[in-house]
């Protein structure tokens, strides 16, 4: 197994960093696998993560400059490590005026993924920083757990309000009670709902509009189900997990929208020019 | 939808309909009372008064009244409840706390009597936010009996001189001491924590001071941890009455611009702590 990257062009390290940041804020450990033409970060649902899965993809042309990788073997060309992306990001931030970030597969005391750059300095010696970030390597026979998730077969697709404006009414609900339902409706409409025995709060956003992939999305090309646009549809979710996703976005998406599958499960998409991002919060009864 | 097309037919069946163009103007000034989950609201033709209290010694009160409200209408001559101050700060802070300047949450309150929740409808940026509070019986206010004829000692200063002190209070110390005299030291705050004791003066000449009327020598102690969260509305006042009365009982009263540049009112009235030796 190899694998060496080379970052050069300082925006792509900027993004890179902030993508880094970005899953770190939402989970303490994740799967990255590296392909070879792109780095995946992945979450699966498991209870001890109350369910939430997570699948972010990042086109590695985007981001390095140079990119060599040897999988485990020729069929399965690919390197998968379980890491601790608050490590890999904070290493990341030491090097953000480097002329060149290396990140390099080592094995030291343990397997690392190295990130060793040249830092300018006021006299003519450069600074050379190496961060060794631990990692563990998935063996093989776990792959299929870090599999792409497949698109649910939802019943409503609406793209979200601005993403600070929901993070500021959740942040405050979440104040009030431990859940949270989202519905939201073909019409472009939305309402964030809690209610306890003391308050019930509701915020209606409208407008929203849905995006073009149709009201079915099942794939065995079965009747399409003409859903009543003004009928809406709901999932029950821990607060706390909407207000991890919501905390976790430092930049604007170009495009950011939601799939409910009814009572089933809630699925956040961000597109950013450089990478997606998808979360999967189930719901609670 | 608007707050403003809210059908004529729907405020009939409400006692109390109050609107603001900024709910900071109401939110701002329930923060300078909360101390306590509960508090007791209660609304005639002059306005809203919000009532706080703690263990029968302490209450405080914040006026605002009707004419800081773009409309208020009230169908009895006494409308009261109580509510969790909490829950309603957290409502009406729904879109978050700090927003751009310029932009600000509008806010309709509607009540429909005993037994019912108490409605509110934020909308800021085209979104509307609406929330059911319970209410509950109200308790009645306790009544300090604190009338002007008893005053004995009264000054008024400006806050930024009291604000200064208040922040820098040992807080080790169990009692505020207030000592207030025709002669000196004319107006002391004093503090006895585990530091030593620490006095502040203020002088009766001091351009701080605005008005300075006191009869006869008192020294009144009170519990700290009462009077504490009463820095929250010296922050936010630029004047403050300090007035005691024969039995000791102390009145503050804050002077508070809302946003607008608006005068609402809060007061804190405290009992003496038993446990003093009289000097």
């Amino acid at each position: 197994m190899k694998f060496r990257g080379k970052i050069i062009d300082i925006a792509c390290l900027n993004h890179f960093t902030r993508v880094v940041t970005t899953i770190s804020k939402l989970t303490k450990m994740c799967v990255l696998r590296l392909t070879p033409d792109n780095l995946f970060f992945v979450l699966s649902g498991k209870v001890a993560n109350g369910g939430v899965s997570m699948w972010c993809e990042l086109s590695q042309a985007n981001f390095f400059d140079e990119y060599q990788m040897e999988g485990v073997s020729s069929e399965d060309n690919e390197i998968c490590l379980e890491v601790t992306p608050e490590n890999l990001s904070r290493a990341l931030k030491t090097v953000q005026n480097a002329k060149a970030v290396k990140v390099k597969l080592t094995k030291k005391h343990c397997p690392c993924l190295t990130i060793a750059a040249e830092l300018p300095t006021l006299s003519s010696v450069s600074r050379v920083v190496t961060h060794d970030v631990p990692v563990d390597v998935i063996p093989r026979r776990l792959w299929h757990e870090f599999k792409e998730p497949s698109m649910p077969d939802f019943d409503v697709s609406i793209y979200l309000p601005p993403l600070k404006t929901m993070k500021n009414i959740v942040d405050r609900m979440k104040n009030l009670s431990n859940f949270l339902v989202i519905e939201a409706n073909l019409n472009g409409e939305m309402n964030l709902k809690i209610e306890t025995d003391l308050v019930s709060v509701t915020t209606h956003f409208r407008d929203l509009g849905n995006p073009p992939w149709g009201d079915d999305a099942s794939q065995d090309g079965g009747p399409s189900q003409s859903r009543d646009p003004e009928s809406m549809v709901e999932a029950r979710v821990d607060i706390r997990r909407l207000q991890q996703f919501l905390v976790g976005q430092q930049v604007n998406p170009s495009k950011a929208m939601c799939n409910i599958v009814h009572q089933s499960v809630l699925h956040l998409i961000l597109l950013h020019e450089d990478m997606s991002l998808q979360y999967f919060i189930p719901a609670v009864a | 939808m608007p707050l403003s097309t809210q059908s004529q037919g729907d405020d009939e069946q409400y006692v109390l309909v109050a609107n603001l163009d900024n709910a900071r103007n109401l939110s701002n000034i329930l923060k300078a009372i909360t101390f306590k989950d509960h508090a007791i609201f209660t609304a005639t033709t002059n306005g809203l008064k919000v009532t706080v209290e703690d263990s029968k010694c302490l209450q405080a009160n914040a006026f605002i009244q009707a004419e800081i409200f773009q409309e208020f209408t009230i169908r009895e001559d006494l409308v009261a409840f109580q509510i969790n101050l909490t829950v309603l700060l957290d409502c009406l802070n729904i879109f978050g706390g700090t927003t751009t300047p310029g932009v600000s949450t509008a806010l309709r309150m509607c009540y429909k009597g005993y037994g019912y929740p108490l409605t509110l409808f934020l909308e800021e940026g085209g979104v509307v936010t609406v929330c059911k509070i319970n209410t509950q019986e109200p308790e009645e206010p306790i009544d300090f009996e604190f009338c002007s004829t008893n005053v004995t000692n009264k000054v008024i200063l400006q806050s930024e001189s009291l604000k200064e002190a208040f922040s820098e209070l040992d807080m080790t110390s169990e009692v505020l001491q207030i000592t207030m005299s025709p002669s000196q030291p004319y107006f002391r705050l004093s503090t006895f924590g585990n530091a030593g004791n620490a006095h502040y003066d203020y002088s009766k000449d001091s351009d701080m001071m605005e008005l300075f009327k006191c009869t006869e020598t008192q020294t009144n102690r009170y519990k700290m941890s009462l009077l504490k969260p009463s820095t929250k509305a010296l922050a936010l006042s630029c004047k403050v009455s300090v007035r005691t009365d024969n039995r000791g009982f102390l009145s503050l009263q804050y002077l508070v611009r809302n946003d607008d540049g608006q005068i609402c009112f809060v007061e804190y009235y405290c009992c003496p702590d038993e446990e003093v030796e009289e000097n």
